[in-house]
This record gives C-alpha cells, structure tokens and sequence, in this order.
C-alpha cells in the first residue's frame, strides 16, 4: 500500500468474526478506515458487506442473537467493549440506510429533531444548523420554501439526501452507508455520488454498495468481501484495474457475483 | 379446452355465484330490515324535546337528556381509564416485550377478554366493587367500561406499532435516538392514525353496552352529575322502556335505540377515514 504520509486510521477492524446465532457471518476481517477517505465494501450478495457495515455502530445491537468478537477501533478505543456507551458511539458514527427513512414529522424537524437530541440552541442557531446541514446535502434549495411541509411529502431522491442531511447534522466524525443509492433513479443516484465526494472532505465514509462503477467512482479504498471473508483490500484504482487475488478478478469482471 | 369440461366449470360458477349472492342479500337483507325499522320507529319520536327533557314518568312527555348525559359522562369516564392503560400495555407488548413468552401470554389473556361475554365483566364489577360498597354506581359503570375499552385498545396499539416499518426503528437507533423517544416522538407518531381509530372503536363498542351497566351504573329516573349514585344511561333505559308496557316509553325507547346507532356509526365512519389516511402516507 502506497500510503501518503498523512493517512490516519480512523477505524480499525482486528480479527472481527460475527455470529447471526450460531452461524459465522463474518470470519477474521482486518481492515483500517482511513481518515476522511472513502471505502467502499464490495463483493456478492451475502457476503457480509452489509453485516460488516452494521458493527460499525452496533446496530446488532438491536437484535438479541447477533453477535461479534474481535476488535473495532475508533481512534484507538474499542467499540465492541461492553462499557462503550451506544447512544454516544452512534451520534459519533452516523448511517444511511438502503430505504429512505425520513421520520413522520416536517423536513424542518427531520434535521432539528436529531441536534436537539444532543444539543441545546438558540432557535437562530438552530436554523443555521438545519440550512447548513440540508446545503451539505445538497437539498436546500429544493426545500427552502417548504420546510414545515412533511418529510414524507418529498421524492425517493430528496428522502434520501433528507436522511444524509439528518446524518451529517449531528457532526459525526464517520458515515456509514448501506446501499444509499440503490433504490433511486440513475439521476438521484449522481447527486448521492456527488454528495459522497463532497462529504468525504470532512469525514471518514464507508460505503456498500452492488454496483461496480459506483465504487470505482465514490471510493478511494476497496474491499472485496466473499462468503465472510476480506479477499483484497487496496486503492480503488488497483483493485479495478490490477487486483492481487483470481476472486477480486473474477468478480469485477463479472465472471460471477 | 374440451368443450364439455367448459361447460360444467360455467355450471358450477353459477351455482357458487347464485350461492355466494344470495347469502349476501340474506345478511344485508335482515341488516336493512333492522336499521329500517329502527329508523322508521326511532324518527318519529325525535324532536327537540329528546335533548331538553328528563325520562318522564309513564303517561307524561319527557325526553332523554339525563339518560344521554349519563351515557357521555360514563363512557368518557371510561375510555379516559381504559384507553392510557390499554396504549401503555400495548406499548409494552409491541416494543420492550416483541416476542417474549410474557407478551404472548398477555396477548392470549387480552383475546379473550376482547371476546368475553360483556354480562361477565359487569358482574365481575358487581362482585368486587357494587357489593363491597353496597349501592349501585356511575363509578361502577365507569370500571366495567373502562375493563371493555382495555383489551380493545391493547390490540390495536400493539397491530398498529408493529406495522411501524423496522427500517424507521433502525434508523432512529442509528442517530442515537433512545428507546422512548423513539417510542414516544416516531412510532406513536407513524402510527397515530391507527391508535385514535383503536380508542373509537373501542369508545363504539362500549356506548351501545347494557350488560356492564346492569350490574354497575344500573340507572336513574333523575338527572344526576353525581357519579357515586346510580346514574342514569341510554342503554339501560332504553332496556327498561322498551320492556314497559307504556306507548310513550317505547317510542322513548326506539329514539334513544336510534340515536346510539347514530352515534357509533359516526364514530366507524370517523375511524375508518382516519385509518384510511394514515394508510396513505
């Protein structure tokens, strides 16, 4: 790996299994995330992307037979440690998710409602946090005149940059992404693209995604996974163009996936 | 297809239409002959004097105002009971309790009080609460309606939090959203079209109920605001009337019949429009 001098770890993954009751998910995944960098986790359906994706912030959390061993570091702590307080870790690590989820409330209070959570601001503060978060998500001057009107009234497109929008108010320091584009049209999807490209000057992105030229696009890191497993990891222009391993190969040249 | 198999599948279509038809007009039939008759009965006694006037003694005029406002004052005592307990229980089942033996168990409970015979909770409220105070009720009547609004109220809040789609719920735990704000600020909120329908229909049920209010409220020939006395409410009057053998009583009696239809009617209506909104959005 050629790394600049600057590179920074913001995330370390060291020997992560992952356990959906008693099967293995996840078998012995290493792999940093770099400081303001994109990376985008690829490979077939099932093998573990998205899982991988959801330790990130514990989202297992949810569900009472999912499990992980290993260790994730944020900054040098360890987030799989039981002492690690969830609610903290999740506003410091943010998530898209592959559906738009805006919640039942105006587009003004879909943004507010998370700063609030844990912020006090004076109402012009407040304002000044929703404009600046719906401008970083490239979602302001769609909605500037219509900020009272329902979250749930916008397009698939407009949900989902309402939902980064929501993400990126809370100024977290990592931006997890599930196949934020999806389920959007090939016009929504360049806007997400483009957003990603911007967001990843100030923060550090993990992206999943199924679509090949979207990684190559987005991402300045790629990792291949295959049934569980971490095949390669590099830049993105050497995964796509020179990979190490026949799978990586095999796989972005559409030969099976 | 040969033709003769054509034929019999014709055939058998008819048969299974005409049946299917006919069962229909037979349940709609009684329906309208029911509303119809009720209708016709029940207009031709209302008149203003309905809504200004108490029961009269047999022979002279009076209307059903105490009887109304008895009715409105118990069965809001009710709902306002039963309805926070029922949405707490619901609220329980449906996101702390999601598939615990506790909450399957609850929920089996709960059925079957929804279908318990109402008779048996107006005399389950006669046992602990009429018989230890030794007079009949408007706060009995309010118990044995707020136990009927409970199990109406538990299922809906529990159906309608759980249609509340998981990817909301992942999402508010991903800002770092905790349990009960979620709770309290998204998913009553997604689902507040289903959990007001769930309180109309549970306040539709109880407002046409006699048996609870035998045993509890049982009835009051006076006006009465004092809900520690036997207090007087349209179905028990309308019971009582409807048995006597005075003209003027019955046709109280179709009146008072015709209004509680009307009200719970509009109540349905109201609850299915609401339900039909919420499912829109």
């Amino acid at each position: 790996m050629t790394a600049e001098p600057a590179l920074v770890q913001k995330v370390t993954i060291r020997d992560l299994k992952f356990f959906y009751g008693d099967s293995l998910a996840l078998k012995s995944i290493n792999l940093p995330l770099y400081e303001r960098k994109v990376t985008a986790f690829i490979g077939p359906s099932g093998c573990g992307k998205s899982t991988l994706l959801r330790v990130l912030n514990r989202m297992y959390d949810l569900y009472p037979r999912q499990r992980a061993e290993g260790e994730v570091l944020l900054d040098g702590d360890d987030i799989l440690a039981p002492t690690t307080d969830i609610n903290l870790l999740r506003s410091r690590i943010g998530m898209v998710f592959q559906k738009p989820t805006p919640f039942p409330m105006s587009i003004y209070d879909n943004i507010a409602f998370g700063i609030k959570l844990y912020e006090r601001l004076s109402k012009a503060e407040l304002d000044n946090r929703v404009e600046g978060a719906l401008r970083s998500a490239a979602l302001w001057d769609e909605v500037k005149d219509k900020l009272k009107s329902s979250g749930l009234s916008l397009s698939g497109g407009q949900q989902q940059r309402l939902c980064i929008a929501r993400t990126v108010a809370i100024q977290p320091e990592v931006i997890l992404l599930d196949e934020p584009a999806s389920a959007l049209d090939p016009i929504s999807t360049a806007k997400i693209e483009e957003l990603i490209d911007e967001l990843s000057s100030r923060y550090t992105i993990a992206v999943v995604t199924h679509n090949m030229q979207q990684a190559a696009r987005v991402s300045d890191y790629t990792a291949f996974m295959y049934l569980g497993s971490l095949i390669e990891f590099g830049e993105t222009p050497k995964i796509f163009t020179a990979p190490q391993q026949k799978q990586t190969q095999d796989y972005i040249t559409g030969r099976f996936g | 297809m040969n033709r003769s198999l054509r034929t019999r599948r014709q055939l058998s279509s008819l048969v299974m239409m005409t049946l299917s038809v006919g069962a229909t007009l037979f349940g709609l039939g009684f329906l309208a002959m029911i509303l119809g008759t009720l209708i016709f009965e029940g207009l031709a006694g209302l008149k203003l004097s309905i809504f200004t006037q108490m029961t009269p003694p047999p022979g002279s005029k009076g209307g059903l105002l105490n009887a109304i406002a008895g009715s409105l004052v118990m069965t809001t005592g009710g709902v306002v009971i039963g309805a926070p307990i029922g949405m707490l229980a619901g609220i329980y089942m449906a996101e702390y309790g999601h598939g615990t033996r506790f909450t399957i168990i609850v929920r089996f409970i709960n059925d079957i009080l929804l279908s318990a015979p109402s008779i048996i909770i107006g005399l389950f409220v006669y046992e602990i609460y009429v018989a230890e105070v030794h007079h009949f009720s408007g706060v009995a009547g309010i118990i044995a309606l707020a136990i009927m609004v409970v199990p109406v109220v538990v299922r809906t809040t529990e159906d309608m939090l759980l249609l509340v789609p998981g990817t909301l719920k992942e999402a508010a735990a991903a800002m770092g959203l905790p349990r009960s704000i979620f709770i309290r600020r998204i998913a009553m909120r997604a689902a507040r079209a289903g959990l007001v329908t769930g309180v109309l229909l549970a306040v539709a049920r109880v407002s046409g109920e006699t048996a609870p209010l035998l045993f509890t409220a049982l009835s009051n020939q006076f006006w009465s605001w004092n809900i520690n006395s036997p207090i007087a409410n349209l179905p028990m009057v309308i019971f009582n009337f409807a048995l006597s053998p005075y003209k003027d009583w019955q046709q109280l009696a179709w009146t008072g019949a015709l209004l509680i239809t009307c009200a719970v009617l509009a109540l349905s209506i109201t609850a299915r429009v609401l339900s039909a909104q919420g499912n829109r959005k």
